[in-house]
């Protein structure tokens, strides 16, 4: 389970206060909110790219506000893909486990079994440019999976896909989220992404999240 | 359909077009007709001379040395310093920012002049700069007992007055090379489980190759053409310290005007190679890598 308890975070000038909220374990949630209420910074906050200025973040058991990003065990998903460009498909989905240390062996198998799970094979040798957006969308999924974290965080993961695109990423995303057992969280302004995913939905509005 | 081509051919924009191609092409003459005076001016049989002569050979070859090491510890200073100005709010950091274009903007002569006060006019705990080179180098006297260690008016001197300027273009490159990689590729990397220095070893470097590339030839180049610095700080003893740029200055002197010119020649080829290696490799820069940013995710 994901926890927030009254978490304050700073970015700049812009501020988010006293944010609560908790995403049962294997869980889908989806945050909700305009552009500018600060999804992405909450986001990055949970992912341990923002410093939380007060209050906690709890994944499991465990208090995680002052962890390194790594060591989370939160897979992410940017918005914008942000692929590695010198990195063949292979590397990304490999990336993580190798940071953490697993073995050639074992790196393969992964590598393996999930560019069979997302649809993948074919592109394990290519590198970013020139992949389509559904095809990079598929990739970042992976990498952020890959060193199996108990979490995933999603950052508008449907943003500039067209509409045949956007229907086959999200499909792909709920059965990859029920395959993994993994707890997500997934941000967007879209209703509708939101109707089709979410187990449990929220709003972040006036700087204060609400069950939406 | 037929308006088309109308639009963007009207009378009146004439003026303006030709206007721009005739400024444009008048620099362009300019810059051909150097070209083509220096290349009118000399034989083959001068540039053959000049090139088989023996000070002009150690010129050359002390160039070469001089410009790769200057170089190299340009990109070893920035790297570091370029990300540290891309990545990183401190205090006093437009200060550190105008610090380092001072290089850049200083008439060379006086960075010379400067390197030579540095070394010769300031204490530090009763020596200058260059006595305690001397002290912590004379090691090298009990192995070679014809050199005396020191920097100034020796080949350290070339380097470092070549190295004081290419830096500076060196950063700039690296600077601009780190802003246009979104530093989301370090977060999502943080999130694999990398820390500062593996993202920046494992996932950014890698991808501002190019701009390493650049900035390392821009720096060679710049250290090429350098003189002023050089002159003043390592001066032009021939066999010692004379590079290219100082054995122009030298064939002058002694009135030989076609060897001058032959060398000259000889360093406008090295840096036209310079500039199709930094046009073919080095103006894609991390553009190429926009594909890592979302953007090249095109069908």
């Amino acid at each position: 389970m994901l926890e927030l308890r009254a978490v304050r975070v700073q970015a700049g000038s812009f501020e988010l206060r006293d944010l609560s909220l908790q995403v049962p374990r294997g869980a889908y949630g989806v945050l909700m909110g305009k552009t500018g209420s600060g999804k992405t910074t909450l986001l990055e906050a949970v992912c341990g790219l923002k410093r939380v200025v007060s209050g906690s973040i709890h994944l499991g058991e465990e208090d995680i506000t002052s962890c390194r990003p790594g060591d989370r065990g939160i897979g992410f998903v940017p918005q914008d893909t942000v692929l590695f460009g010198n990195m063949t498909v292979r590397r990304h989905l490999g990336f993580g486990p190798e940071i953490h240390g697993w073995s050639r062996q074992a790196i393969d198998a992964r590598c393996n079994e999930l560019a069979e799970d997302l649809g993948i094979t074919h592109l394990l040798d290519r590198k970013p440019l020139g992949l389509s957006g559904g095809e990079g969308k598929r990739v970042a999924l992976g990498r952020a999976l890959a060193a199996r974290p108990r979490m995933l965080c999603l950052d508008e993961p449907f943003s500039a896909l067209d509409e045949d695109t956007h229907a086959e990423i999200c499909d792909l995303l709920k059965r990859i989220q029920q395959v993994h057992h993994v707890t997500t969280l997934h941000i967007t302004h879209s209703r509708r992404e939101a109707e089709r995913l979410a187990d449990v939905r929220f709003r972040l509005e006036n700087g204060a999240v609400q069950a939406a | 359909m037929e308006e088309e081509p109308k639009r963007h051919r009207t009378r009146s924009d004439g003026p303006f077009f030709y206007g721009l191609v005739a400024i444009a092409g008048a620099y362009l003459l300019l810059i051909v007709s150097l070209l083509a005076a220096d290349a009118q001016y000399v034989t083959f049989a001068s540039i053959g001379e000049a090139l088989g002569n023996a000070d002009i050979q150690d010129s050359i070859r002390l160039t070469l040395v001089t410009c790769t090491v200057t170089a190299i510890l340009s990109m070893v200073v920035a790297v570091p310093t370029g990300y540290l100005l891309s990545r990183f709010r401190f205090p006093g950091k437009r200060l550190v920012d105008a610090l380092l274009d001072i290089p850049i903007l200083l008439p060379p002569l006086v960075i010379g002049l400067s390197l030579l006060i540095l070394f010769h006019q300031v204490p530090i705990l009763g020596r200058t700069i260059e006595e305690w080179v001397a002290f912590a180098f004379q090691w090298i006297t009990w192995l070679r007992p014809d050199i005396r260690p020191g920097v100034t008016f020796k080949v350290p001197a070339v380097i470092l007055a070549q190295f004081t300027v290419s830096c500076a273009f060196a950063v700039r490159t690296m600077k601009t090379t780190f802003d246009q990689i979104h530093p989301r590729h370090e977060d999502v990397a943080l999130t694999l489980g990398c820390n500062r220095s593996q993202a920046f070893w494992l996932v950014l470097l890698p991808q501002a190759w190019r701009g390493v590339f650049t900035g390392a030839t821009l720096a060679w180049a710049r250290a090429l053409g350098e003189f002023g610095p050089i002159l003043v700080f390592a001066g032009a003893t021939r066999g010692r310290t004379e590079v290219l740029s100082t054995t122009v200055f030298l064939e002058i002197n002694i009135g030989n005007l076609q060897g001058a010119v032959a060398v000259s020649l000889l360093m406008i080829l090295l840096a036209l190679v310079v500039i199709l290696i930094v046009r073919t490799v080095g103006e894609k820069t991390v553009l190429g890598t926009a594909a890592g940013q979302g953007g090249g995710m095109h069908a």
